[in-house]
């Protein structure tokens, strides 16, 4: 790897530092990136599934994750990690993403990170191969690719240093408040940074300058190279002996601020934590010295550096920079009140989850209502055999008689006059935990029992224990012998089409058990959906998490919904043709048992 | 800062503290006390009979070495080892009642050098221990360059740095495991190492080296300690703690004090109010007063600016003109600048100079701090001390980017303006410390 990072690297950044990450959309936007720079976020607390974030005048959406192992599963491109996370917990992080791997670069921004745990990780990333950039650093930036968060500053400010596309010069600075403004020096005396990297400020650093500028020495974008040493340490004699080696061979100018400690003995420390000299070898003097003796460019003063850079630059006879042309910020961002990920109705025909209505809708696209189900619900193309069993549900379901509860509410209403919506949503609104919502509680407790590998009987006394029934088991007049024909038919076809049905299975063999209790204790309808849908939904290849998920958002429920809907708008406009009138309930129906009220 | 000195006896209190996992089979009677006058020592030997039990000996703890070259160890009154609790007493309020010479550097037994001279508050007082030359050793472990480093030596004592050929080293990587680590120690007992003593140093050793990685010591050195049999007696000892680790050794270190070093100028009280303002605030303010009288002083926005300030004004100036060292940064809030400021310019407007004073504001292209608001309280500082500076002939020079930049250098030019102030004001297209050159300039 001959440069650190590149237009296509992407990011996982850790700790939900909005206006760090905000900027890096911003210059990713202004640079015409294609693909954002942070792929994703993660953040140990987030209840939130996404965080928005301006990308130029739109809105994107960035998923949060609540550990790197799970951001690094669903976006295992991004092998940069920009580790935010305070000095306490900085090492733990990085060393949980150096076990992960997959990681190239890890930056750490903490300050203070104990010096045995900053030394061990650097180690263990050394062995891995694995550059890390801090602790203690502003970050690094390889202009017109990739901008860790603050470095540069505010995108005026980036523009003004032309760190928005690739000058000539590699830098390499300790300090993060100089990086800007070396930067900046380099902008008005030469052509700007084809890449810098600000190494970090703590003693114990991960890369430190000489990796930095091997790397550049290989890059061929690099055509010399500023470094900005300190007082204290010995790292620039390892860039010293590279060039007498003749290990780099571009240009180099040199400078260590803190000439000032000369003056004082002990007591005062100028600078970083890494700063304090310890010999005279690693006072700033002594090392402007031997980089000059070894012919690196070296200033009188830092006021005179950029007159250096300057000469050096020009005697370079670089050809100049083409100054691409950049996007504009827009002068205001508006925060959008609501976001959509199903469907757009932008352009010229809607969308559902991508594809336009028309290539859904009629027949000759073999498209049916569980396809649309499958966009306008997950997002995604579901395989035939579940789209024909999202149907075979909703077609199940569909209907019940007039008797069962939400129907009876809907034919209440609608001859109480009121019109089809207003008598459907009257049905609708009696679904629920005793009426059609058996279907997301047998989803939860079944797959309870199967995930904690509760035997069957295990599993009864579990619910037992719960204090409820066991939702999905149980029908009022059906039994094994004389089997309900809507399950059997479930059963059937998911025994002809599923991969696998290891819950419908588990669940079968609990009904064994109900079932020698009391006849009628058979795996019921809405058990059967429920567990189906469990497996259907593993067998498409999700984690438990997102299943877990559709059950607690209910889901399940909503196939109910969808389905009895066409039922109950069968029943109201029944009630319309049928001219039915005012309904009222017989007195004789009623127990009345009322006492005179106790004054109190 | 990471790495901090601290007391001997604070050192030996930690080793205590953990004496029976890093060292089960060695005993150590954990016999000291730390004084800060010597009636302070009579008073606590009720509690601690061996004080008139024992002989003893008495020195100062206040992080310098060399103390027996300084002869500023008491171990004998007629002959080595007949100290009793009046003598120690006595020597002790007599050393703390003047400031005392201390040389950090000898020729052989002559002071090389400048002493530093200050008052001696703390003394560390313990049991003399009767032993003969065989039975002292070195032993010190720090960090160099990436890696731990053991030394140790059959011969401890003040000459150890004259013996330094005699101390094996042995190097260890940050990742190296405790077995490997300890067959490595075993490999490397130093050759002077009776036969008899070598498998119990050996031991001694791996504790002292797994206390100093665990304890998370930057530095500890035993010099001598003294074995006899399994007794153990730590003659003299030197640590630093790696301070960044505080927060997982609250419990193993106890309360540690860092005291500031012996013949260190007394802090001002200016100096503590921003230590403490520093304290409290996620931003960082530090000041350091290097000379009161200067003509030169700095208002600097960031750790590496603020150097090269220093830098500069040294260079062109000399380095008798700077005034002062220090930083603000990590977005202060506008009260916290405005207390930097008039901190800075109230020290500034003491004493006069006939070439008047130069205050530079100075700073890089900030990466996320507001510069108009940081500026908010240096103008509010201004309006207070107008008069003062105008008094002291004032000259400002400002240089500072980032964001909002340019709102600041105005309100600031125009706050100086209306106060009647010397002001120059520059943005990021100026080089960061040419303002110190225009300064001198003029």
């Amino acid at each position: 790897m001959n440069v650190l990072y590149t237009k296509d690297t992407q990011a996982i950044f850790w700790n939900n530092n909005q206006s760090a990450i905000q900027r890096m959309f911003d210059y990713d936007y202004v640079i015409g990136r294609e693909k954002p720079s942070v792929a994703c976020i993660v953040s140990p607390t987030a209840t939130d599934k996404f965080d928005k974030f301006f990308y130029g005048p739109d809105e994107i959406m960035v998923p949060l994750f609540r550990n790197t192992a799970e951001a690094k599963k669903r976006f295992p491109k991004a092998d940069v990690l920009l580790n935010f996370a305070s000095f306490r917990t900085a090492y733990d992080v990085t060393i949980e993403a150096l076990e992960l791997g997959g990681f190239s670069s890890i930056m750490i921004t903490a300050e203070g990170i104990p010096e045995r745990l900053a030394r061990k990780m650097n180690a263990i990333a050394k062995s891995k191969n694995v550059t890390i950039i801090g602790p203690a650093t502003v970050g690094a930036i390889v202009p017109g690719a990739f901008k860790i968060a603050n470095v540069g500053g505010i995108i005026e400010n980036i523009i003004n240093s032309k760190l928005h596309r690739a000058g000539s010069c590699g830098l390499v600075t300790r300090s993060g408040g100089l990086f800007n403004e070396l930067s900046n020096i380099i902008s008005i005396n030469a052509d700007g940074i084809a890449e810098g990297v600000a190494i970090g400020g703590d003693r114990f650093v991960g890369s430190v300058f000489i990796e930095n500028m091997l790397r550049m020495e290989s890059n061929p974008q690099v055509k010399y190279l500023v470094l900005l040493g300190e007082v204290g340490g010995t790292e620039e004699y390892k860039v010293i002996e590279a060039v007498k080696n003749g290990q780099i061979t571009k240009p180099v100018i040199g400078w260590c601020i803190g000439t000032i400690a000369q003056h004082f003995s002990t007591g005062v420390q100028f600078g970083h934590a890494g700063a304090s000299a310890n010999a005279d070898r690693e006072t700033a003097i002594a090392k402007n010295k031997a980089m000059a003796e070894a012919g690196i460019h070296v200033p009188t003063s830092f006021n005179d550096l950029p007159k250096v850079i300057k000469d050096v630059y020009l005697s370079l006879n670089i050809s100049p920079v083409v100054e691409p042309k950049l996007k504009e910020m827009p002068k205001s961002q508006k925060k959008k009140n609501f976001v959509c990920t199903i469907s757009d109705d932008r352009g010229d025909e809607a969308t559902y989850a991508g594809f336009p209505i028309s290539s859904l809708a009629t027949p000759e696209t073999g498209k049916g209502i569980g396809d649309v189900i499958s966009l306008l619900w997950f997002k995604k193309q579901y395989p035939k055999w579940a789209t024909d069993f999202i149907e075979t549900v909703i077609k199940t379901v569909a209907d019940h008689g007039p008797a069962v509860s939400g129907a009876h509410n809907a034919k209440v209403t609608a001859r109480a006059g009121k019109s089809v919506v207003e008598s459907l949503v009257t049905g609708l609104l009696t679904i629920g935990p005793r009426f059609g919502g058996a279907i997301d509680d047998a989803a939860k407790y079944f797959k309870y029992g199967f995930d904690n590998n509760l035997s069957p009987k295990e599993f009864l006394e579990y619910m037992k224990k719960q204090g409820i029934p066991i939702p999905g088991i149980g029908h009022r007049i059906k039994s094994l012998k004389n089997p309900d024909k809507r399950v059997e038919g479930l059963k059937k076809f998911a025994s002809k089409y599923f991969p696998q049905t290891p819950l419908l299975k588990y669940a079968l063999e609990i009904e064994q058990l109900t079932t020698s209790k009391k006849e009628n204790l058979i795996l019921n309808v809405d058990g059967t959906i429920g567990i189906l849908m469990v497996d259907m939904w593993r067998a498409l290849g999700y984690g438990e998490e997102e299943i877990n998920e559709f059950i607690a958002s209910g889901t399940l429920n909503a196939f109910f919904i969808a389905g009895r809907t066409i039922g109950f708008i069968g029943h109201v406009l029944d009630e319309k043709r049928l001219q039915m009138p005012m309904y009222r309930h017989p007195f004789d129906d009623i127990i009345y048992d009322v006492q005179m009220a106790d004054e109190i | 800062m990471a790495q901090k000195a601290i007391r001997e006896f604070d050192a030996k209190t930690i080793l205590h503290r953990h004496w029976s996992k890093y060292f089960p089979n060695f005993t150590y009677s954990y016999e000291t006390i730390l004084v800060e006058s010597g009636n302070n020592l009579q008073n606590l030997a009720t509690q601690n009979s061996w004080l008139e039990n024992k002989k003893l000996v008495a020195k100062p703890d206040m992080l310098f070495g060399k103390r027996g070259k300084n002869g500023l160890v008491l171990f004998k009154n007629n002959k080595p080892g007949d100290v009793t609790l009046e003598t120690a007493v006595n020597w002790i309020n007599d050393k703390s009642a003047s400031k005392q010479k201390v040389y950090s550097s000898f020729h052989g037994n002559t002071p090389n050098g400048t002493a530093k001279e200050d008052f001696l508050t703390h003394f560390i007082v313990e049991p003399f221990v009767p032993h003969n030359q065989a039975e002292e050793y070195y032993i010190s472990a720090t960090v160099v360059g990436d890696d731990d480093v053991l030394f140790m030596s059959a011969e401890g004592g003040m000459e150890v740095e004259e013996n330094w050929d005699k101390v094996i080293e042995v190097r260890f990587s940050i990742t190296d495991n405790e077995d490997f680590i300890a067959e490595k120690i075993l490999a490397n007992i130093p050759n002077g190492i009776a036969e008899s003593e070598r498998a119990r140093f050996g031991e001694f050793a791996i504790g002292f080296f797994r206390a100093y990685r665990e304890l998370n010591f930057a530095y500890l050195e035993i010099n001598p300690f003294v074995m006899i049999g399994n007794q153990i007696e730590l003659l003299d000892m030197v640590a630093k703690l790696d301070d960044t680790a505080g927060f997982l050794m609250t419990e193993q270190w106890g309360n540690i004090e860092y005291p500031t070093a012996f013949g260190m100028e007394e802090k001002s009280p200016e100096v503590k109010a921003i230590e403490e303002a520093d304290s409290k605030s996620g931003a960082s303010l530090k000041l350091t007063v290097l000379n009161p009288k200067g003509r030169i002083w700095t208002m600097v926005a960031g750790g590496g600016a603020s150097v090269v300030y220093a830098d500069t004004i040294a260079d062109m100036s000399g380095v008798e003109d700077l005034a002062n060292y220090g930083e603000y940064s990590g977005g202060p809030t506008t009260e916290e600048t405005k207390f930097y400021a008039s901190t800075v310019i109230d020290l500034m407007t003491r004493y006069e100079d006939p070439r008047g004073k130069i205050l530079i504001i100075g700073g890089a292209i900030a990466n996320f701090t507001d510069v108009a608001k940081t500026f908010t309280g240096i103008i509010q500082a201004f309006e207070k001390y107008a008069d003062k500076m105008k008094a002291h002939n004032t000259r400002i020079y400002v240089r500072r980017g980032g964001p909002n930049y340019e709102k600041g250098l105005k309100d600031i030019k125009a706050s100086a303006d209306k106060l009647g102030l010397y002001i120059e004001v520059y943005g990021p297209e100026t080089h960061v410390t040419d303002i110190v050159r225009m300064a001198l300039a003029k």
